[in-house]
């Protein structure tokens, strides 16, 4: 009799210990989960800002389509961020009267040194990417991989992540890899997401790789 | 591959004019320029050293007057196997190397290799060669490097892709051009061009305007171990029977299958 009295006592025990146990396990969840998706994130990436505040509105209502700055070489290949000549046939002077303008103009214009820009897209070596066989071929538009960035006022905070040095847009805002958009990731899946959809098969690896 | 694909498969291939060939390795010089292969300081460690590319010397083995060399360029043969069955390829564990249908190129993806050497241990023709170290090359020449193809690290596997980048660009010409098709001389091999007595000519063996079409088909053109069942695409061309039979282990009592 009492050994049973004695048992159901440690049993009790048992339950308030659990209780206990519980409460603890559910507060070490949460703070995991903050600390994986809501620091780490911003401990991941560092944030630079562009050497120059650049609108891309201002811009393209100045000289017309993306292409205009962001043109296709003769031998079909794609000339990316444009060089200081391209910007200098408009900015050989000082176009209005803004900061950035004059810091353009003094530092790099005159001197004749190249805006070290941050490309948002830029990709692995390992990447080939055909700007030709996507905007000549397949007539993509520019905003379905890059977004609307032709249409912003400003340029966006460029975060490098701290491991691999790539940008962000690369992995995506999303640190859960939701995607609303086609321009919301670059990685290698949603290339062969798209390729699966309009040709029917990611293709091999030759195909985007060098 | 894809089946809905309007456009025909293209199937690159070489044939390589022993007779022609000096062993000058002019091809093994273009190739590690063109594709950034690294060198050491020391090439004569063949175990060390990395040559997509390759110029063997061969010789029938008799003393004068009938002593004979041939110079054999080896680049990877790019087997087709059985339907893109290639050795190396139905062995990655990694998928780091692929046969692509549409061009007949084995591809070699550093980025996914992790280094296990199983390929090079497939490889019947030693085409495939691992990263020791990480390259290094003298001061200044870095800059000098192709932008076209990645360079490898240490730990993964490389070999010739018939410089696919080459095939690349030439397409991108083409599409800036509103083509869809390339023409022969759009896209060659750089050891092709190199070659000063034009004993590589490279192109589409399936393409009947194509110069390797016609010169495969040769009786006195043969394959390198040809009765593994490889099917490779680099054909071998001399007029020389011993020659044809250095291509294969042949017994003393078995004829050159011509």
């Amino acid at each position: 009799m009492s050994e049973t009295q004695k048992v159901s006592a440690s049993d009790n025990k048992k339950k308030d210990a659990g209780g206990t146990t519980i409460l603890f396990f559910l507060i070490g969840v949460a703070i995991s989960l903050a600390l994986g998706w809501i620091i780490f994130p911003k401990l991941l990436y560092s944030k630079k800002s562009q050497p120059i505040d650049f609108s891309h509105v201002v811009h393209s209502e100045a000289v017309g389509d993306c292409d205009s700055c962001h043109f296709f070489r003769e031998d079909g290949t794609f000339s990316g961020a444009p060089t200081l000549a391209e910007c200098i046939d408009c900015h050989e002077e000082a176009q209005g009267d803004t900061e950035d303008e004059r810091i353009f103009v003094e530092e790099y214009v005159a001197q004749n040194k190249e805006v070290p820009w941050l490309i948002y897209s830029e990709q692995p070596d390992s990447v080939f990417f055909s700007h030709a066989a996507h905007v000549k071929k397949a007539k993509m538009s520019c905003e379905s991989c890059h977004g609307e960035i032709g249409t912003s006022d400003a340029l966006p905070i460029y975060e490098e992540n701290r491991i691999t040095g790539y940008s962000r847009n690369i992995w995506g805002k999303n640190i859960a890899g939701i995607k609303k958009h086609t321009w919301d990731r670059m990685k290698m899946n949603d290339c062969g997401e798209c390729h699966e959809e309009e040709i029917g098969d990611k293709g091999s690896c030759f195909q985007c790789h060098k | 591959m894809s089946k809905g694909s309007k456009h025909k498969d293209k199937k690159f291939g070489m044939v390589i004019d022993l007779d022609k060939c000096t062993g000058c390795g002019a091809c093994m010089v273009a190739c590690m320029s063109e594709n950034n292969v690294p060198f050491k300081e020391n090439e004569s460690n063949k175990l060390d050293s990395i040559t997509w590319m390759r110029v063997y010397k061969l010789e029938n083995g008799k003393s004068f007057p009938d002593a004979d060399i041939c110079f054999l360029p080896r680049p990877c043969m790019h087997c087709e196997g059985d339907h893109g069955h290639a050795p190396c390829v139905s062995v990655c564990p990694a998928i780091a190397t692929d046969y692509d249908h549409k061009t007949g190129i084995v591809s070699q993806i550093y980025t996914r290799c992790f280094g296990c050497r199983y390929c090079m241990a497939a490889c019947p023709y030693h085409a495939r060669y691992f990263n020791w170290w990480d390259p290094v090359w003298p001061e200044g020449m870095e800059k000098l490097l192709n932008p076209n193809v990645s360079p490898r690290m240490r730990g993964v596997v490389e070999k010739c892709s018939f410089c696919h980048h080459r095939y690349q660009l030439a397409l991108d010409k083409a599409y800036a051009d509103g083509r869809d098709k390339i023409e022969e001389d759009e896209y060659q091999t750089a050891c092709t061009q190199a070659c000063p007595a034009n004993a590589i000519i490279f192109g589409d063996l399936d393409n009947k305007k194509h110069a390797v079409y016609s010169l495969k088909k040769n009786p006195n053109t043969f394959r390198l171990l040809e009765r593994l069942g490889t099917n490779p695409k680099v054909y071998y061309h001399s007029s020389r029977e011993w020659v044809r039979r250095a291509g294969d282990n042949y017994l003393k009592h078995e004829t050159t299958k011509a």
